[in-house]
């Protein structure tokens, strides 16, 4: 049901409310996405898209998490 | 090795042919019906574009020298939409499909016939630009186009334009090349990355813009086939790859020898914007269609030779092993991934869609 | 590409993988609940890295195979008028009707158009002032912002031309009904990350509560997926039951505000039927009466029908986690993407679509030995 790919906001298009539109690349293409749903997303923030709407902002922070918790699982296993 | 065939010296062509004065007009129901309309239709929309001896005598066929090699024989037609797009267009297309048709079965691509099948309505500015860039792919690949057929439809019930190209080619080998020659233990080479034919076509539809402009990968491969053969690598068999991209041409392959495939992902390559147009609209790159690829089979000893070869083409030179035939008696094609991981590799049952789920 | 690809290193699954086989030490059934769960757990294999004592089935969240042969049918016959352009996602494209598909539609002379956004569809109701333009408008709680966001803009705009034909599913109840069964085997459930990241997960406590079952919001790359699967496990071992959030990296626990009062004012909650399953209380949406003028439903009511559907297709047992796709006794055999009964083959969400697609020599998803053709844990081939 979910096809939500993460996104880079290169550009901000269009201010109207509603229709506030992005440049945001997904690897090397770019396409525009409506960011009405994440108005606070600026240039330089990921976002995840779905069906041409950016749905959420990617925390950064958060998603490093996962690979501390793997480093402090590795460093458990080399206890072991 | 037989020697090659002589052919009559084809004048050059001019590619510097000014495009008619008359360029707000459009095909008209007329130009189909072989009477004056149709005479000039040929005369300043497609002859300026491609010049050779049989074209020039306006006969219906063209007779040709042919010495009692082996003849290859192949026809396809081109329904692109758009007619252009980025990195090529269907007069291009149209050329170089069925030169590589040609190509694929290890023969040197001579002779081309061009069936248009244009609608009422089509810009004859457009027709021109089609014919021009066959023209030039023409002379490019060295094929001489000497026969063909114009006909129009009513408005409404075509896309523009369609092409047919039929291509008659020499083959200089006592070779089988095809999937019957197969054999465990064959490498299987492809030529480069994938999936730029399909994703260009596609962004152009779908409005996707690249950091760097994808462009089709379109082109012909009978250079490196040539050389393959001339330096004596005894090539198993040889596929393009085309619409239904590089799953569907393996598997297809694999059916036709009853044969079992192993391939590694990590192997194929797939640039960067290919692979996020395809995340974002959920494609698979498998299945997505190339127009310049190829792929090789020849016996384990030959593949570093096979290799050196290809990769001394530009539109062959990203050649990689990408997998071998493990076995002959059931027909497979496994696809090994990163995590080593396999999966069944099968046709497709029709179009492949953008998903959103 | 950033925020992929790191997520699908070998070395980090399989270290994920060990710290779930060290603390499982007894049997658990999950549930995922998203058709792209699914879909990344065949395709990547993922079951050959949890210990055989955890069970992976697969849920109901993939609205194309979730959407009632009635709508349809009725999206079939709307397709078919010649007055009408017909905008779908190419998911449902295939799904099959009582007789036939929206691209036989299409081949007999129907407009039908795919789309990627309903916003391109608002675009195709401009360009087309004298066509009345109806986009079909399926998905879970992701999708319906987008939907929500076409629907206001073309009342807003007047486009008097466009109308939605609405298929909204919203997942808490689904698991309430899949967990309120008697003979639910579930013992704990993977959410939809981006319903969630939209949603958020507050609604989730009561369910966690009331079937005592851990719910992990979760993501879709396979690392995700393995620590959402850790972190049920922990949980189950744990006698713990509560609600966590695995892809917090992309899911606040109150999700998008913005969304949610979009959805309020463009759609209401409503009962609904899930093809298969039958009909499941306040699981969906409709449009509101303010955007009764968008409602292809009610516009174009002449075309509904009463279908049965004869197909043959377990889909509600499978979109359930009853049964697996290849415990069908149509797996394969009368039922595949080239013919397929129901929807969960067609979709490529579909459990039976992936299970097909991504299945290892035998037809049964599950590595066949080469030699004696029965299967077996299918171990990375090398060569």
């Amino acid at each position: 049901m979910c096809l939500g790919i993460p996104g880079r906001i290169e550009e901000i298009l269009n201010l109207a409310p509603l229709e506030r539109t992005a440049r945001v690349s997904f690897g090397g293409i770019t396409k525009d996405i409506n960011i009405a749903y994440v108005p606070e997303a600026v240039v330089g923030d990921y976002v995840i898209v779905h069906v041409g709407f950016a749905i959420s902002r990617v925390d950064e922070r958060e998603a490093q998490r996962i690979f501390d918790y793997l480093a402090q699982l590795g460093e458990l296993e080399e206890l072991e | 090795m037989l020697k090659p065939i002589t052919q009559p010296t084809a004048q050059p062509m001019n590619i510097d042919c000014p495009l008619p004065a008359d360029t707000e007009d459009t095909i008209r129901l007329g130009h189909g019906s072989g009477g004056e309309l149709s005479q000039n239709l040929f005369r300043d929309y497609i002859h300026p574009y491609i010049k050779n001896p049989w074209l020039d005598q306006l006969h219906d066929g063209a007779r040709l020298p042919f010495t009692g090699a082996r003849l290859a024989f192949t026809t396809d037609s081109f329904v692109v939409s758009p007619l252009f797009f980025p990195g090529g267009d269907i007069g291009e297309l149209a050329v170089y499909g069925t030169v590589n048709d040609l190509a694929m079965s290890g023969a040197r691509p001579m002779y081309l016939s061009c069936s248009l099948i244009l609608e009422e309505g089509l810009p004859l500015k457009t027709l021109a630009k089609v014919m021009a860039s066959m023209g030039r792919a023409a002379v490019q690949t060295g094929v001489q186009l000497v026969t063909g057929d114009t006909k129009v439809v009513e408005r409404g019930k075509g896309d523009g334009l369609y092409i047919n190209t039929a291509g008659v080619g020499v083959v200089e080998h006592e070779w089988e090349i095809a999937a019957a020659t197969i054999c465990p233990g064959d490498r299987i080479l492809l030529s480069g990355d994938i999936g730029r034919h399909g994703m260009a076509v596609m962004a152009s539809r779908e409005g996707l813009a690249f950091d760097t402009p994808l462009q089709s990968d379109c082109a012909p491969l009978h250079e490196p086939v040539h050389d393959l053969l001339q330096a004596g690598i005894r090539v198993h068999c040889l596929r393009d790859l085309t619409r239904g991209g590089l799953a569907t041409a393996l598997v297809e392959l694999a059916r036709a020898r009853g044969a079992s495939f192993l391939l590694r992902e990590s192997e194929v390559q797939i640039c960067e914007s290919v692979e996020g147009a395809c995340e974002l609209l959920g494609l698979d790159p498998f299945y997505v269609a190339n127009e310049g690829r190829f792929v090789v089979f020849v016996a384990p000893e030959e593949e570093p030779a096979a290799l050196e070869i290809l990769r001394r083409h530009t539109v062959s030179a990203g050649s990689r092993t990408i997998g071998l035939v493990t076995e002959v008696g059931r027909p497979d094609v496994i696809l090994t991934n990163f995590l080593g991981c396999e999966r069944l590799l099968d046709l497709l049952p029709g179009e492949q869609l953008p998903r959103i789920c | 590409m950033k925020f992929l690809h790191e997520y699908r290193q070998r070395q980090d699954i399989e270290r994920i993988a060990r710290a779930i086989a060290n603390m499982t030490t007894r049997p658990w059934t999950i549930m995922e609940v998203c058709g792209g769960q699914t879909h990344a757990i065949v395709k990547y294999g993922l079951q050959r890295f949890l210990p055989s004592a955890i069970t992976l089935v697969h849920g109901p969240g993939c609205p194309v195979c979730v959407t009632p042969l009635e709508i349809i049918d009725q999206a079939l016959a709307i397709a078919s008028r010649p007055d009408v352009i017909f905008c779908s996602f190419g998911d449902m494209l295939r799904v099959p009707g009582s007789t036939q598909d929206l691209l036989a539609v299409k081949a007999r002379g129907g407009d039908v158009r795919m789309v990627y956004s309903p916003l391109h569809a608002l675009d195709i109701a401009r360009q087309n002032p004298e066509r009345k333009v109806v986009f079909f408008a399926v998905g879970f709680e992701t999708t319906a912002p987008a939907n929500a966001m076409a629907a206001f803009l073309a009342r807003e705009q007047g486009l008097r031309n466009f109308s939605l034909l609405v298929s909204q599913f919203l997942v808490p109840p689904a698991i309430e009904a899949i967990s309120g069964a008697t003979d639910s085997r579930v013992n704990g459930y993977l959410a939809a990350g981006h319903v969630c990241a939209v949603t958020g997960f507050e609604s989730y406590h009561v369910l966690a509560d009331t079937f005592k079952v851990p719910i992990v919001v979760t993501g879709f790359e396979p690392l995700d997926i393995l620590q959402g699967i850790l972190m049920v496990v922990r949980q189950l071992e744990r006698g713990e039951y509560q609600v966590q959030n695995q892809y917090a990296r992309a899911v606040a626990r109150t999700g998008n505000q913005r969304a949610q009062d979009m959805l309020r004012q463009v759609f209401e909650v409503t009962s609904q039927t899930w093809r298969g399953v039958g009909e499941i209380p306040a699981s969906g949406l409709r449009l509101r009466a303010p955007f009764s003028s968008q409602d292809a439903r009610q516009l174009f009511a002449s075309e509904k029908s009463s279908p049965c559907d004869t197909s043959g297709c377990i889909s509600g047992e499978i979109m359930q986690g009853r049964k697996k796709p290849n415990e069908c006794p149509h797996f394969g055999q009368r039922c595949q993407p080239q013919h397929p009964l129901g929807a969960p083959m067609v979709s490529s969400e579909g459990p039976c679509a992936a299970y097909y697609r991504y299945r290892a020599r035998g037809i049964t998803g599950e590595a066949v030995d080469a030699q004696t053709n029965n299967p077996t844990n299918s171990s990375a081939h090398e060569y």
